[in-house]
């Protein structure tokens, strides 16, 4: 940076030097040491987009830590302004760093190499003597032996100097340019992309469009016509559990078996593992989850049936101790709902009702039950997961609230003549249905950023010269700290142009000599 | 013999392996104890003396060598066993990822050891293996077991394998770095004594350090990138922020910095070694840390 006495800076030269600020290596670091900060805190607070349950328990617990948080964004670090502002200043400092030096690379490609030094001596590894050959053959000896090492060589009159190791700094930027390939690839990704998670319970159907979708969200640029016609009908969801002694209950496999069909296609069986999504077209179907679903039927007093069939319940536990509301808005005279637990291998101790196994081994149904007035349709929408008890009374006989528990085939006799019968369970499958159209340019771009990567640290740029003359001198340096071999290429080199017991021609010093034209290099961007 | 004896064989000899890294660890303390007086530059020149002091000195540390080839000898029939007795790779939970990764850890020492002539790593790196070893047989220790689901992928061993070979190679580059830096200390006060005399100089170890990072950090990137696409298989996202891939990235762009610091005036040097331990420390973090503090969706410590 130049610096000038006191001169204000005009608003070109402050934004060049902001530019120039930016794009320095060292801004690079403090960046990048921005971002692993910013990063870190995600891993250890609670986020929303991954767990908003445990923020909603941060915060009751620490009110006041808790607002402070919300309020600067701590609960969603990576949708964070600041996140957000050093990553997009972290982009620019690579774009601006990376597209000057793509410049200067070309320029040096269509250079040959540098002319020899005047004093060879001074370099890092060289020796000397007399040449058993005439100048002019040792330097096409010189020439030969260097172009078989796929070294570039330039001729000089009593010289010939070499460079060879160009591919360093071309995994440099090609590294530097996927990344922002990477990143593009996300954008695409969010920006056209969806994911969209669905319950289905056994012996259900699911059907791609946007009204079957418990939750879905797109990026802006989504379009409901994206969306590829298919129906997947879940047969069967098989789970098994470690029944061993290590690890017991520990999930073992979970296999999905469905049939599909694309648009009106005729159905096809097929499964779905958790490492084993479906496809159609660019669209993924992931295993994501799975529960029970206790099948039940309500009778109300007048005999009618008010509700039949499989209600969700949501797990609470790694033992599968699962919550849920049966509902029977229909049942008359009064609407009738229960509030229940259904526990796979119910145990009843001191901890009250729990589940002891993921599996259904002792299946058991806990109700509670309410009744109130008929309601009237509002179509508001309303968790069917929970009852809402507005209007409702806990139904109680001789002064003791109801509560009971069943075993599949049982039927509860209610007072005021209604009947709940638990006649069976099934297991629901939850599937998560997702398009991510930038994943193979993202995934492109790694794998070619990984070999950038590899060649800009393991390719190793070396010179080497011969001059010939009164004594015939040899010398190298290697323009990066590898310094792995460059001796032994020193003599064999001299040994090619005659040299027949080179001795060094001075102690090899440890850093290369200070010619300005052959600083070592900085290995990285 | 049945699943449970080979398991039991198994962790035998993981237990004999860190008993062998120890009496290594002493072999290679009684090699650079013995040589104090040799670097210190005796009295008396005698030239005999000497080169029977020398000799002396060698064979205690090609005794480290030989213990450390037989405790890997021991620690890697441990890994095996535990591969047949639970019929998968033996790199499903906390202990086994220890292992696994140690064993990259003692091999690669032996290697730079006996072919590139860095016997100074043997100390500290036995150090490493028998600390490593105790903690894994006594705390991280769990039985046998299958997988769970999510783990039944080809990018099981991929990503794992990849995972535990740079962390082999971070933890030998943070050792490095770490004598650079006390070394750097004592060449400033002009005390070069004792063990230190006999690593390499401040900037030998300053071209290893860099050199055994150059080679974990694309393995690092590699294992994210594989975890990525095994996480798009698996979990139906190919990154969420789960805590354990948040600190892998952390620590990624911890050594991203590194690699730049090296190349940044103001930065070269001791700046640069600590980014590396500070590298370390975050590898570690991300995986004793978020093991067993944090609950994520790769919480498969057991423990």
């Amino acid at each position: 940076m130049a610096r000038r006495d006191a001169a204000p800076l005009s608003a070109a030269e402050f934004l060049r030097f902001c530019w120039t600020q930016l794009t320095s290596m060292r801004t690079a670091l403090v960046l990048l040491f921005a971002f692993a900060l910013a990063a870190l805190p995600g891993s250890l607070i609670p986020q929303r987009p991954v767990n908003p349950v445990r923020v909603t328990d941060f915060i009751r617990d620490n009110p006041t830590l808790g607002r402070f948080y919300d309020a600067v964004g701590l609960f969603d670090v990576y949708a964070s302004w600041w996140f957000a502002g050093i990553y997009l200043l972290l982009l620019v400092s690579l774009v601006g760093c990376i597209v000057p030096r793509i410049g200067t690379y070309v320029r040096a490609l269509r250079t040959p190499p540098p002319r020899t030094p005047r004093r060879l001596s001074r370099l890092p590894e060289s020796v000397a003597g007399a040449s058993a050959l005439a100048p002019g053959e040792a330097l096409d000896a010189a020439e030969s032996w260097l172009t078989k090492r796929r070294f570039r060589v330039r001729r000089q009159d009593d010289s010939v100097s070499a460079e060879r190791g160009y591919l360093r700094e071309f995994g440099n930027l090609l590294f530097h340019v996927s990344l922002v390939f990477v990143l593009a690839g996300i954008a695409w990704s969010s920006l056209f992309g969806y994911k969209g998670s669905v319950i289905v319970v056994e012996g259900q159907a699911f059907s791609n469009n946007l009204s079957q979708y418990d939750d879905f969200s797109a990026g802006g640029a989504f379009n409901p016509s994206q969306l590829v016609p298919f129906t997947i009908w879940v047969d069967r969801f098989d789970a098994k559990f470690e029944l061993g002694r290590a690890q017991r209950g520990a999930a073992r496999q979970f296999t999905a078996h469905v049939r599909t069909a694309e648009g009106a296609g005729a159905p096809v069986p097929s499964t779905i593992e958790v490492n084993h999504p479906l496809t159609f077209g660019g669209t993924s179907v992931h295993l994501i989850g799975h529960g029970y679903a206790p099948v039940v039927t309500v009778t109300d007093a007048s005999g009618q049936t008010a509700f039949s069939g499989p209600v969700v319940f949501l797990p609470q536990d790694g033992n599968f101790t699962s919550q849920g509301a049966i509902k029977a808005p229909d049942a008359r005279p009064q609407r009738l709902g229960f509030e229940c637990f259904f526990l796979p291998t119910a145990v009843v101790d001191e901890r009250g009702p729990h589940s002891v196994f993921p599996d259904a081994f002792a299946p058991q149904l806990f109700c509670n039950a309410w009744s109130g007035a008929p309601r009237q349709e509002t179509g508001r929408p309303e968790s069917v997961y929970s009852l809402d008890k507005a209007g409702l009374t806990q139904l109680s006989q001789n002064g003791r609230v109801v509560n009971f528990r069943l075993e599949p085939g049982q039927v509860v006799d209610l007072p005021g003549g209604a009947k709940l019968e638990f006649r069976d369970w099934k297991r629901w499958t939850k599937l998560q249905v997702s398009s991510t159209p930038g994943l193979p340019l993202t995934f492109g771009a790694i794998v070619v950023a990984v070999t950038g990567l590899c060649l800009s640290l393991f390719v190793r740029p070396r010179r080497l010269f011969v001059r010939v003359g009164e004594r015939t001198e040899v010398g190298g340096l290697d323009r990066a700290d590898a310094r792995v071999g460059l001796a032994d290429d020193v003599a064999a080199l001299a040994a090619a142009v005659g040299l027949p017991d080179a001795r060094p021609a001075h102690e090899p010093a440890h850093e290369p000599a200070g010619d300005p034209q052959h600083e070592p290099e900085k290995e990285d961007a | 013999m049945t699943a449970d004896v080979m398991g039991y064989y198994s962790f035998l000899a993981m237990v004999t392996s860190a008993v062998i890294y120890l009496v290594a660890f002493a072999a290679f303390s009684a090699e650079w104890a013995s040589a104090r007086n040799l670097d210190a530059g005796g009295h008396e020149p005698d030239a005999a003396r000497e080169s029977a002091d020398r000799l002396r000195v060698d064979k205690y540390g090609r005794i480290g060598l030989a213990l450390t080839c037989v405790g890997l000898l021991s620690h890697v029939a441990g890994v095996v066993l535990r591969g047949v007795a639970g019929r998968r790779a033996p790199w499903g939970n906390m202990y086994e990822f220890v292992t696994v990764s140690l064993a990259f850890a003692a091999a690669a020492m032996l290697v730079l050891a006996m072919r590139r002539g860095q016997r100074w790593l043997g100390l500290p790196t036995t150090l490493l293996l028998t600390i490593g070893q105790g903690l894994a047989v006594t705390v991280f220790y769990v039985d046998v077991a299958p997988l769970v689901p999510a783990l039944h992928s080809v990018w099981f061993v991929v990503h794992i394998v990849a995972a535990c070979a740079s962390g082999a190679m971070f933890n030998l580059g943070a050792i490095a770095s770490v004598l650079y830096l006390i070394r750097t200390r004592a060449e400033a006060r002009g005390g070069v004594r004792g063990y230190l005399a006999r690593v390499p100089d401040s900037r030998a170890l300053d071209r290893f350090a860099y050199r055994v990072h150059a080679f974990a950090f694309p393995l690092w990137t590699f294992t994210i990138a594989a975890g990525s696409i095994w996480a798009e298989y698996a979990w139906g996202r190919y990154w969420g922020w789960d805590p354990k891939e948040t600190c892998s990235l952390v620590t990624w762009v911890v050594y991203a910095a590194y690699l730049h610091a090296r190349a940044t005036a103001g930065w070269q040097g001791r700046p640069a070694a600590w980014l590396a331990v500070v590298g370390v420390v975050s590898f570690w973090f991300n995986f004793v840390g978020i093991n067993l503090l944090v609950s994520g969706l790769h919480s498969y410590a057991g423990i």
